[in-house]
């Protein structure tokens, strides 16, 4: 059966696809400009700018870039290493804390969790924190400065005490009655039943760790220990060269890519994330619609 | 006391569970609280805490009498308030329009292109700023191709405002639209049904159901953000302005200055104060929120 849509239907239709079409269109722009640019001849950019379309299609960028892969692999191993190592004990903290917190029987647990939570609403401030950091722990330039003073978030911690508050009391009961240890409970029982909060826990610390630049432009000096995002904003404010081994004068009509490099570089480093997005998009917007529902 | 340590030994396991993380809030949150003594001092670099002169509030005077205070106050809370109403009248419009529309392969993929955005780093969008508005960027060769002046936009303060609320609301849209989203669809379809049967259209119902029902998502959403209002984001200002001086009047914020404070004008008073200020003050604005949710909605409030 056909059903006649009445004409207010068809207005609000066609407003709410334009609307969103434009809006998406904006969010896709600026990626699409930034591709467009990585491909156009430097001789181009000099001579008319960056455009939408490039006039003619050129690889010399990632040519150049990829001519000496040293520094970018050398910041795709730092983030790598930063992000696998500071989720992985961030997330085992948390949800040893977040368990801690959720048991009902601990007698201290809103005192602890009011301690926690208070670093949210009252904080020292930058100075004193970088200061602490770089004299009296003296992190500066080590891989531990762009891990350890991340590690843990205090929201990220009630998120998991309110997720593993939902895990019915009896389970750890009556664990404990069979005589298992509270360790025991945690890693055989409790953790098995937080897949969807580690998950999503899990994401957005790594998804802090890969975007960081931050804690590296306060804490690191050495070039080698540059993780990608800071190494692409050193590319971009051309503090940093991207090293290349492409030589200029090889005609008169080249130049050696400089500001397309930089696009290439921008591509280089986040293309990877583009394409690993759609496949955990999915679990950022589950666990944030369990976490908007539970309030 | 001794209550304490009975318990502590009784849950030695649990305590042991949770140290770690009580450490780190000690070390990292805690310890830099004393810290905030440096707003009182004349810092020395060999002296350590409290190596330096007391000068009691002479740093906060100086940040008061100079209007550097108020001008960072103003840009902050300014931006803010842009920020919140631009971005939750959008989100709330594009997850309306979301719910309502047909089409499901549409409405998954705009929802997924809009999510986009809020994965990439701050950095990125730096690369975006340079691509359109640089001397050679996007924008300059669309003007000159219509046969307008190039611009330059980093003579001008006046665009910047709308490129950092433009990229603000751009990096939240999708994540914001969830939220919407989700409170919409814990709306029971049979208010929707009943208002059907009664002749109301779609504009009607969104006007009597959706709309009224997302109020308190809505509000509760406001406030929130309304605590946070003297907190600036670092990562959007530094990314798009960065260190350039000419744009500072209308581009500084309180994170933006407390940062410059040490790490290029090495202030570590000033900028100490001025943090402190934010944190305060900060501090107050949460407090009040929170009682005003309180007051109208218990179960929402934070604490």
């Amino acid at each position: 059966m056909k059903i006649k849509m009445e004409r207010a239907t068809i207005v609000f239709n066609i407003i709410g696809y334009v609307l969103i079409t434009i809006l998406t269109l904006l969010c896709l722009l600026p990626f699409l400009l930034i591709v467009s640019g990585s491909f156009t001849p430097e001789i181009q950019i000099i001579s008319k700018g960056f455009s939408l379309i490039p006039e003619t299609f050129s690889l010399d960028a990632y040519k150049a870039a990829f001519s000496n892969p040293k520094q970018i692999f050398d910041g795709y191993k730092v983030t790598i290493f930063i992000t696998v190592v500071g989720t992985a004990v961030g997330l085992f903290l948390t949800s040893m804390a977040g368990f801690v917190l959720s048991r009902k029987d601990f007698k201290y647990r809103d005192q602890l969790s009011f301690f926690i939570y208070f670093t949210t609403l009252f904080s020292g401030g930058l100075i004193p924190w970088y200061i602490l950091i770089t004299k009296h722990l003296d992190l500066k330039d080590s891989y531990m400065a762009l891990i350890v003073p991340a590690l843990l978030s205090a929201w990220n911690i009630i998120l998991m005490k309110n997720f593993m508050k939902s895990i019915p009391d009896s389970i750890v009961e009556s664990a404990k009655i069979d005589g298992a240890g509270e360790f025991t409970i945690y890693l055989k029982l409790i953790l098995p039943l937080s897949g969807p909060g580690l998950a999503t826990i899990g994401l957005f610390m790594a998804l802090g760790y890969w975007n960081d630049w931050f804690m590296a432009n306060l804490f690191i000096t050495s070039e080698s220990h540059y993780p990608l995002q800071f190494l692409l904003y050193k590319i971009l404010a051309s503090a940093a060269v991207l090293k290349t081994n492409v030589a200029g004068n090889l005609s008169p009509t080249f130049q050696p890519p400089a500001e397309t490099l930089k696009m290439a570089a921008a591509v280089i480093a986040t293309g990877p994330i583009v394409f690993l997005y759609p496949f955990v998009q999915r679990f950022f917007v589950k666990g944030l619609t369990i976490g908007a529902v539970k309030g | 006391m001794k209550g304490f340590i009975q318990e502590l030994v009784r849950n030695k396991i649990l305590f042991l569970m949770i140290a770690p993380a009580l450490l780190f809030f000690i070390v990292f949150s805690y310890v830099p609280m004393v810290g905030v003594y440096y707003a009182f001092t004349r810092f020395s670099f060999d002296g350590g805490l409290f190596g330096g002169e007391f000068i009691g509030f002479k740093n906060f005077e100086f940040l008061f009498n100079s209007g550097v205070l108020w001008n960072l106050t103003k840009n902050t809370v300014l931006y803010n308030i842009a920020f919140i109403i631009i971005s939750n009248i959008l989100q709330l419009a594009c997850a309306v329009f979301l719910s309502e529309l047909p089409g499901k392969w549409f409405k998954k993929s705009t929802q997924s292109i809009m999510f986009l955005p809020f994965f990439v780093s701050f950095v990125l969008v730096g690369a975006f700023v340079f691509n359109l508005f640089s001397n050679a960027g996007v924008v300059n060769t669309v003007l000159t191709s219509l046969g307008f002046q190039p611009y330059d936009f980093y003579l001008h303060t006046a665009p910047w405002k709308y490129i950092i609320v433009f990229f603000h609301v751009w990096k939240g849209l999708g994540y914001g639209t969830v939220i919407y989203l989700a409170a919409i669809m814990s709306i029971s379809d049979e208010y929707h049904e009943a208002a059907k049967i009664d002749g109301a259209n779609i504009f009607k119902r969104i006007r009597h159901i959706t709309l009224p029902l997302l109020v308190p998502t809505f509000i509760l959403l406001i406030l929130l953000s309304l605590g946070g209002i003297l907190k600036g984001q670092f990562d959007l200002f530094y990314q798009i302005i960065g260190n350039n001086g000419m744009l500072y009047n209308s581009t500084d914020i309180i994170d933006t200055y407390v940062y410059r404070s040490l790490a290029v004008n090495f202030d570590i008073g000033m900028g100490t104060a001025a943090g402190l200020y934010q944190s305060l003050f900060g501090f107050v604005l949460i407090i009040l929120v929170n009682y005003i949710i309180r007051k109208v909605q218990k179960d929402y409030a934070l604490f």
